[in-house]
């Protein structure tokens, strides 16, 4: 291309000249309709207040200056330029791998791995002449889509049947087929009760090595033997254990930063051998249906919780056995006496983890806010528009609390029996 | 014909724990979760026996916490434990596993993660491959042991169970989600004895080499917004924690509302099928 800017001074002033017939024209051709900044006569930047800016809701103009946005004209495009501004990195020839055994709860990355993947990446870019790669190993189905966000180069999807559900056997002779052929240099995993820690161990052990767990931070050590040096939670988590960082680590949550900068190659990879097939001791019979009132309120996944506002409670424990939740309570229904002590939410109660809260005449005060600061979604049923509850709610009806329920009620029934007739 | 359910031969290993607040010995808390299942499987499978395995020193602080796991099964017969005794500081895994290859039993019921000392987790699975046996760990429950088979229920998150068939020997982790231990009686315990064994023992080396420290408290993530302009940090940094972004239905009839909240019960996939 022409390397060469010409430029026309004329056409410059009339650009600048508001009042000239040929105005708009000029700035037309400037590129990209009026421009508001460019390089005067003597190479200093020039700028067109009246060309920047946008009409405020009271019709007066206003100059965002931070060079955001511009106004209502932000565009479905620049908002994607700016979500695409990370670094896009490939990284061909590694000088080492870091191999990662991401949990994939639900078949996503969770927060807990894409920790983990920043703490990998951290160990790979170290040093920057010669990076190595990380490696995700990848069991069972998948929905990710955003591995190379995550800062993962290479994928290695095992998805046989042979891995689903808990097969520690069949996956510990996955990774020692990777061991074999790829021989990472370091390999990473999360110390949770279902992802790293029980397959972090019985790889460790098979490696021969003696694993770090609970790490939760990491540090240069030109001493060490893999240059790391890491703390380490040991003893209930009451002592900090620091120790050179050996091959297999079983980090805890937030031990380093996501990745967020910079956008991975994600290439999927494959092994040459076979894997062989272990023979598994261990049968895995599916999930079985747990009786929700029986669920600790600390962990259920769906809560109905009632409050000063149910007046009938036999009708709200039916609806809480047909919705298939477990029940909770504000303070006042405890102190009632219609719900038992084990089951209030909230600061002097129990600090709920639900995906799903469904309140039914709650007020929202403070202290029961507090307990379902953790809840992903929550759903209000309250006669006071004004209430706390309904501000925080994903979800909020106004009306009463025992109507609502019996009409939802009647609704998953009828649905149900719905479904028995057409099968 | 119905299969046999016959009575198992479980082993125990129990260890010496650490008061959260205090700091003092105590029965571990995983620990006694594993001798209650294991005696709720002996309650329920007659001709079943159990048995309590420890392995380290023999002091008089220590013992007392040992004490405390045998004053748990008063009135079941079981009022000893098998104390392999070492010098402080040693490891227990090859004494462990020794002592359980030489006479072993069809179950090994341990806690999942000690209370003192490195508290890696290790030791499970340091067995399990010494003696190549399966391992399950996050027990919840045993549901029944028939032709040495075991059923279990290992426990997910969120209180919900997944089961589990485990051809026996085999060795079990439990941890918070098993059943909680009954209380420890003062006198059986102080009655029962300890078969103390002097084992020769190596000194775990590597791990008196680590400097340990009272845990630090772990620093707060915060949260960064990395955006080039001003006026996004701004914006993310005055945010209120909680928006108020939700949906509002008003006035409307109550089979629309129960309507509204059905469908989102449905996309969240909470509702029983
Ligand atoms: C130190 C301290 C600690 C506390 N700790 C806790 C705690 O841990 N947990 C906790 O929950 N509380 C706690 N509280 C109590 C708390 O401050 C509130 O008093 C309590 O949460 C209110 O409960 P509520 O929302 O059920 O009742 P109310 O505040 O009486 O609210 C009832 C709501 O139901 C609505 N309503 C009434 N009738 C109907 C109907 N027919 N249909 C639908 N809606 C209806 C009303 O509009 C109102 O919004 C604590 C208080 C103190 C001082």
């Amino acid at each position: 291309m022409d390397e060469i800017r010409r430029r026309d001074p004329r056409r410059e002033w009339v650009a600048r000249n508001r009042l000239h017939p040929e105005h708009a024209r000029a700035l037309a051709e400037q590129g990209g309709g009026a421009t508001s900044e460019w390089l005067g006569p003597q190479g200093v930047m020039r700028k067109n207040p009246h060309a920047i800016g946008f009409m405020g809701p009271n019709g007066v103009k206003r100059i965002d200056r931070s060079g955001a946005q511009q106004g209502g004209r932000v565009s479905g495009a620049a908002h994607q330029a700016a979500l695409d501004r990370r670094r896009i990195v490939t990284i061909e020839a590694p000088a080492f791998l870091v191999a990662v055994v991401p949990e994939l709860s639900g078949g996503r990355l969770s927060s807990h791995d894409k920790d983990l993947l920043g703490l990998a990446r951290r160990l790979a870019d170290a040093d920057p002449d010669h990076p190595g790669a990380v490696l995700a190993v990848v069991f069972g189905e998948h929905k990710e889509d955003s591995f190379g966000e995550a800062g993962i180069d290479r994928v290695l999807h095992f998805g046989d049947e042979a891995y689903a559900g808990f097969a520690p056997e069949a996956r510990l002779a996955a990774l020692m087929a990777v061991e074999r052929e790829l021989a990472p240099r370091h390999w990473l995993l999360p110390d949770s009760p279902l992802g790293g820690a029980d397959l972090g161990r019985r790889l460790a052990l098979r490696l021969g090595e003696r694993p770090a767990t609970g790490v939760w931070q990491v540090e240069g050590d030109g001493e060490a033997a893999l240059g790391w040096r890491c703390t380490a939670r040991g003893a209930a988590e009451s002592l900090d254990i620091q120790r050179p960082l050996p091959r297999v680590a079983l980090a805890l949550s937030e031990c380093a930063e996501p990745v967020d900068e910079t956008r991975h190659a994600a290439e999927p990879l494959s092994l040459m051998a076979a894997v062989p097939r272990a023979l598994s001791r261990i049968e895995d019979l599916g999930q079985v249906a747990v009786d929700p009132a029986g669920v600790a309120l600390a962990e259920a996944e769906f809560i109905l919780s009632g409050g000063n506002g149910v007046k009938d409670w036999d009708a709200f424990h039916h609806a809480a056995k047909v919705l298939g939740a477990t029940e909770g309570a504000s303070r006042v229904a405890v102190d009632d006496g219609f719900m038992a002590r084990d089951r209030q939410v909230g600061a002097t109660g129990t600090w709920v983890t639900a995906r799903v809260y469904l309140a039914a005449g709650i007020s929202g005060a403070i202290q029961h806010l507090q307990g379902i600061q953790s809840c992903d979604k929550v759903v209000a049923i309250n006669m006071d528009p004004g209430c706390d509850m309904i501000k925080r709610a994903d979800l909020a009806v106004i009306g009463d609390a025992g109507e609502i329920l019996s009409a939802l009620v009647a609704k998953v029934e009828q649905q149900r029996g719905g479904q028995r007739d057409a099968a | 014909m119905r299969p046999e359910e016959q009575g198992v031969e479980v082993v125990v290993l129990v260890s010496v724990g650490r008061h959260p607040i205090t700091g003092r010995a105590r029965r571990a808390d995983q620990d006694a979760r594993g001798l209650e299942l294991a005696l709720g499987l002996e309650a329920r499978l007659p001709g079943s026996r159990i048995g309590l395995l420890h392995a380290g020193p023999h002091r008089e602080e220590s013992e007392s916490a040992l004490r405390g796991y045998l004053g748990m099964t008063a009135g079941t017969g079981l009022d000893s434990l098998t104390l392999l005794e070492q010098a402080e500081g040693a490891d227990a895994i090859p004494a462990l596993a020794e002592h359980l290859a030489a006479a072993p039993p069809q179950l090994v019921i341990t806690g999942a993660r000690a209370e003192r000392g490195e508290g890696s987790g290790l030791l499970p699975y340091a067995l399990a491959e010494h003696l190549g046996w399966p391992l399950v760990n996050g027990l919840a429950a045993v549901e029944k042991v028939e032709n040495g088979v075991a059923t279990l229920l290992q426990a997910l998150p969120r209180g919900q169970r997944r089961r589990l068939k485990v051809r026996l020997p085999a060795i079990v982790s439990v941890d918070a989600a098993a059943p909680a231990a009954r209380q420890s009686a003062f006198g059986p315990a102080r009655r029962a004895e300890l078969e103390a064994t002097p084992v020769a023992a190596e000194l775990d080396l590597e791990l008196a080499e680590w400097p340990m420290v009272p845990a630090r408290k772990r620093p707060k993530r915060l949260k960064i917004v990395k955006s080039a302009s001003a006026r996004d940090r701004f914006k993310a940094a005055a945010a209120k924690a909680e928006g108020g972004s939700g949906q509002v239905l008003e006035g409307v009839s109550s089979e629309q509302a129960a309507e509204a909240i059905f469908k989102l019960l449905r996309e969240e996939g909470v509702l029983p099928r």
